[in-house]
């Protein structure tokens, strides 16, 4: 399968502190691609510089497409939603607004309603607190939103940043149960970045794990689970 | 009781005044996070343009709604020429910047027009209207129209159109704002050009009361600011409804409290402005901000 998106040689500073150390990867198309690491060691950095959300060296392309230095809303056209870490919500605004805005970037506003129902469907839930103000929702509530919302945009790529954070070890299920189920039936690739590596590669097809700003290995998800020296060194499970 | 209904009457009238100019705050603040100093300035200077219009025989209406468009764009090309290369610095910075502004408007619009008093027409008969024994003066009964128009405007516009959800989302979420494709720069732009349209229609419907010079705005900021703050900076209703209490606090305060009369009003405002940010500093309407650190 080719590669939906690709990324080579990529850096990236805070300050002075340099975060990524010449990171390589790629996602394909259809897939669900996870990326695996402690804390610190660069995996939301990572999704942040794939969205232009701060300056890196490097090359990153999205569909053949060199997206590298590009504004962070001309990315989100091209068909890229990201799900950031601490979920992103707009929190003084209702559930409904928050999912109109996932598909502000969108041209065609025809299709809205079709949309609503779909991510309705996946998140029964939301349309129940339809009218109710993001900040006053659960921690499971808010992420179903951030992804609900990212869905809106009709993605091709969906970055995930940390869906389980902070939340109860039922509700991760059920919310990777549902971008799953995402991945199958609309067909939208994944980029999933995890601290919980059990979850993250019972979930993804391709896996990569990252150390201080470095790739240090890639390959199967089903690999790397069956891999005791790699799950005990690195994994810690 | 003639007499204090009369000048409630009287205050309601000023009070529009204070209404529109405080909803040009509201609307920069809500937008952008920034606190326009130079709000009243800009505002004068749009009322300047409108007069020289009608001075060249431009029908008033005509006038008005070509010095709203003008108003709109400088607006925004303030925004983006001036304040966009300051946006991120700190707070004292932009308000240094707006002082900055509120200098220079001021003294351009002395050197182009000088510091003559001139009059302005108002678009509404003269004639005053009596109902009972209380007298309503017809620009004064307009303006308070003309401001309940604006708001009702601005609150459907960003209730129900695509672009005024995302203009607050962008103020409330910037970083997420981008993430769902908004361009928040521009967002923050047309922000600050409804804010100079606002006060454009303020600027045109103070100067037949207190006529046209470049110094006419500098109470009215501050008795804007005391209703903003008064009815809350977050909350464009907050601040109209503001705008009515000082215009008629102040009024009754002039009246009623010998020592006050016309030389104290202004501190009237100033107390006020005081006494809320002690109490209520989210004003009447407002919610508090929640910052995380």
């Amino acid at each position: 399968m080719p590669a939906l998106l690709e990324v080579e040689g990529l850096e990236a500073q805070y300050g002075w502190t340099k975060v990524l150390h010449g990171l390589s990867f790629a996602v394909e198309s259809g897939g669900i691609t996870t990326i695996l690491g402690a804390n610190g060691a660069g995996k939301t950095t990572t999704l942040r510089a794939v969205c232009g959300m701060l300056k890196t060296t490097g090359g990153i392309r999205f569909d053949g497409q060199d997206i590298s230095g590009k504004a962070t809303e001309d990315i989100v056209r091209l068909g890229i939603a990201h799900a950031p870490e601490g979920r992103g919500t707009f929190s003084q605004l209702t559930v409904e607004e928050n999912l109109r805005l996932g598909a502000y970037a969108r041209r065609a506003r025809t299709e809205l309603a079709d949309d609503f129902a779909h991510v309705y469907e996946y998140f029964p839930v939301l349309a129940e607190r339809r009218r109710q103000v993001a900040g006053t929702l659960s921690g499971g509530e808010q992420q179903m939103l951030a992804v609900a919302r990212a869905l809106m945009s009709r993605p091709r790529l969906l970055l995930l940043d940390e869906p389980s954070l902070g939340l109860a070890p039922l509700v991760v299920r059920e919310i990777l149960r549902i971008v799953r189920a995402i991945n199958k039936e609309q067909g939208v690739s994944v980029l999933l970045v995890e601290q919980n590596a059990s979850l993250a590669l019972e979930l993804a097809d391709h896996a990569y794990l990252l150390e201080t700003g470095r790739v240090v290995m890639g390959g199967p998800a089903e690999r790397l689970r069956r891999d005791e020296s790699i799950r005990r060194s690195y994994l810690g499970y | 009781m003639e007499t204090f209904l009369q000048q409630v009457v009287s205050g309601l009238a000023t009070g529009g005044i204070y209404a529109s100019l405080a909803l040009a705050l509201v609307m920069i603040y809500q937008a952008t996070d920034v606190v326009n100093y130079s709000q009243g300035e800009m505002a004068m200077f749009s009322t300047y343009l409108a007069w020289s219009m009608l001075n060249h025989g431009v029908p008033y209406w005509i006038a008005f709604f070509a010095t709203v468009a003008i108003a709109f764009v400088g607006g925004v090309l303030v925004q983006r020429v001036i304040i966009r290369p300051v946006q991120s610095a700190p707070v004292l910075t932009i308000v240094i910047v707006c002082i900055g502004l509120l200098t220079i408007f001021n003294s351009l619009a002395g050197w182009i027009y000088s510091y003559v008093i001139q009059p302005f027409p108002s678009p509404f008969p003269k004639a005053p209207i009596k109902i009972g024994r209380i007298v309503f003066g017809q620009h004064d009964l307009g303006a308070i129209g003309v401001t309940l128009i604006l708001l009702a405007l601005i609150y459907l516009f960003f209730r129900f159109t695509s672009l005024g959800l995302a203009m607050r989302a962008a103020a409330h979420n910037p970083v997420s704002a981008r993430l769902v494709g908004i361009r928040v720069g521009w967002m923050l732009a047309l922000g600050w050009g409804m804010a100079a349209l606002i006060g454009a229609v303020a600027g045109m419907m103070v100067a037949p009361v207190i006529f046209l010079e470049p110094n006419m705005m500098a109470g009215i900021l501050i008795y804007a600011f005391a209703s903003a703050t008064l009815g809350g900076f977050t909350s464009p209703g907050g601040a109209v409804v503001g705008g009515f209490l000082v215009g008629v606090t102040e009024n009754l305060a002039g009246t009623y409290v010998s020592f006050i009369g016309t030389s104290l009003k202004l501190t009237v405002a100033l107390a006020l402005i005081i006494v809320v940010l002690l109490v209520r500093p989210s004003g009447l309407f407002g919610r508090a901000v929640v910052h995380r650190v």
